[in-house]
């Protein structure tokens, strides 16, 4: 590690804080990248169906849950993982049927379901946490190899990443895609089209919380454990990532909605980890970023712009 | 071709607020009937629209739609006969999605959609050809998304989306009323093109006498739920406002009526 030395141009303090900021720049990208599905996830909920889902703090955890258990038990890791997307699904169906047919309010729909998945993945897990330091899991191998372990973690993360962002863009251009897009932008314009706008809000529920249960067990097996409490916080920081994705590439189209979601999240998880370098304590983590949801969001209300505001329904 | 028999519709039944929007209507909707709905706020105009649609279920009485019985089909299902247009010009077009986007969804109109990509490339030529008979330029823009639009040119958006796929029935929902008076013109007369050129059975709910004296070849007056009349033809040709006031007038004390 450089000190600066006094041939340095730079003053010692300089030189630290660039160091830690450029230390900082692998882990944020691994975590970002594998953050980055939660984000994208919640694109498709808040952004695409203006759905305000909160079942992504219980789904989280879900995927991570379903993941430890049956790898712990001896089942494959991509079988493990499949089974931990189509969990999530399911949670996410459940939360949409809950607002269609039961017509529970979204934001009460997704509380219920998030609440009870907390006992749900306790179940599944038998305890409140599960390490996963001892045995393989899919990122083993890619952690025996003889690199920096960064380098092949980050190169997996980043294809996986990219292959759900491309898979979402090209659903959301099919004829269900823009269904459901239209869903979320003008319910009642989409009805008279002849869609069960119903379907497409319990649909994009189940695909966004199979994109959050994935992103759960991939960070289960990077972290090397599955703990209950790991969803706290997930929707907000997931807001986070979006809102900061979105001030680099607007809205305008689906691929920039998508893409803003993934590096909004590696520059959410870019930040956090530079605060926590130069002292924020990591208690006060949460408190940090919902400040920062807050401030995004009331910014343009106390502007007055009609712009910012978060257009939502089933509230 | 569509039928409504004896339809009542109460609205907050059984509370203090209880209101009879529908009092026992019977209606029948002839192919190639251009029929203008006129009548003071809650007369009952657009609930026979949401009737007709699917937007509510009637407390009693049947819809039929060529003898087949609709009326308990949820809104989404009958959308293969029934095109649609509202007041609020922004209701009839997704804002967020751009203009061949708009024009694809209501291509498939009452089909099954799959994951088929939305757009197809011979239809978007298609969509040009169609958008240059609007002479709003909105040809040379088919990738804006529709929320640059102004609300006369959404409205004609709107319009041209339902001659994609040519639905049995156009319910017309005082779809000039929310336009400046010269927009709602040319927006009218863009509505008289199509319903000409298409042949398309029409049911329009105006808030504005003329509009209803100058347009369709029948038309209905609806008062306190029931039909006030319902006159064609010739008698309707030669109506004038004045005359309608002159039989009608204790019931028009809603003066935008009459302008």
């Amino acid at each position: 590690m450089s000190r600066g030395g006094q041939s340095s141009p730079l003053p010692n303090g300089e030189l630290m804080l660039l160091s830690s900021l450029l230390r900082t720049v692998p882990i944020s990208l691994e975590q970002g990248l594998a953050y980055g599905l939660v984000a994208l996830g919640i694109v498709i909920t808040f952004r695409i169906l203006s759905f305000p889902d909160l079942t992504v703090d219980g789904s989280f955890p879900l995927g991570a849950a379903v993941v430890a258990r049956l790898i712990t038990e001896g089942v494959s890791p991509v079988y493990s993982i499949i089974a931990a997307i189509i969990c999530g699904f399911v949670a996410g169906c459940c939360t949409g049927l809950l607002n269609v047919k039961l017509k529970i309010n979204s934001l009460l729909a997704g509380i219920l379901m998030m609440t009870i998945l907390y006992s749900v993945n306790l179940r599944i897990m038998g305890r409140s946490n599960i390490q996963l330091l001892t045995v393989n899991t899919l990122l083993t191998p890619l952690e025996n190899l003889d690199v920096n372990r960064f380098i092949p973690i980050i190169a997996f993360f980043v294809l996986v990443v990219l292959l759900v962002k491309f898979l979402t863009d090209m659903f959301l251009h099919t004829q269900i895609g823009f269904a459901m897009r239209a869903t979320g932008d003008n319910e009642q314009m989409i009805r008279t089209l002849g869609v069960n706008t119903d379907n497409m809000t319990v649909m994009g529920l189940g695909i966004s919380n199979g994109f959050v249960a994935l992103s759960g067990a991939l960070v289960a097996q990077d972290q090397g454990f599955a703990d209950v409490g790991m969803g706290i916080g997930m929707i907000v920081a997931g807001l986070a990532s979006i809102i900061i994705g979105e001030a680099l590439f607007g809205k305008r189209t689906v691929q920039r909605l998508t893409l803003a979601a993934i590096v909004g999240s590696i520059i959410y998880k870019f930040i956090i980890s530079l605060g926590l370098r130069l002292g924020l304590a990591p208690t006060d983590l949460k408190m940090a970023t919902g400040v920062m949801v807050i401030l995004a969001l009331g910014i343009p209300a106390l502007r007055k712009e009609k712009e910012g505001k978060l257009h939502l329904r089933g509230v | 071709m569509v039928r409504l028999e004896n339809i009542t519709k109460i609205f907050s039944k059984g509370t203090i607020d209880e209101k009879v929007a529908i009092n026992g209507i019977t209606l029948h909707i002839r192919k190639g009937d251009f029929i203008t709905i006129i009548g003071s706020n809650g007369a009952g105009k657009t609930t026979i629209l949401n009737l007709t649609a699917g937007t509510f279920t009637p407390d009693e009485g049947d819809i039929f739609i060529d003898d087949s019985r609709v009326t308990r089909l949820p809104e989404h299902r009958r959308a293969k006969y029934l095109g649609r247009i509202f007041q609020d010009p922004l209701m009839g077009t997704a804002a967020t999605m751009t203009i061949e986007e708009n024009l694809a969804m209501a291509d498939l109109r009452g089909h099954v959609r799959g994951l088929r990509w939305g757009i197809k490339k011979a239809r978007r030529d298609h969509y040009r050809e169609i958008l240059k008979t609007l002479d709003l330029g909105l040809e040379t823009r088919l990738k804006d998304t529709v929320s640059l639009l102004s609300g006369g040119q959404r409205q004609s958006l709107t319009l041209l989306m339902v001659t994609l796929s040519l639905p049995k029935l156009l319910l017309l929902d005082e779809h000039t009323a929310a336009l400046d008076p010269k927009t709602a013109q040319t927006v009218m007369g863009l509505t008289q093109k199509i319903i000409e050129e298409n042949n398309l059975t029409t049911v329009m709910v105006t808030h504005n006498m003329l509009q209803a004296i100058n347009y369709g070849n029948r038309m209905i007056m609806l008062h306190e739920g029931k039909v006030q009349f319902d006159i064609e033809g010739e008698e309707k040709s030669a109506l004038t406002v004045g005359e309608v006031v002159k039989r009608f007038g204790a019931e028009l004390k809603d003066e935008t009526l009459l302008c």
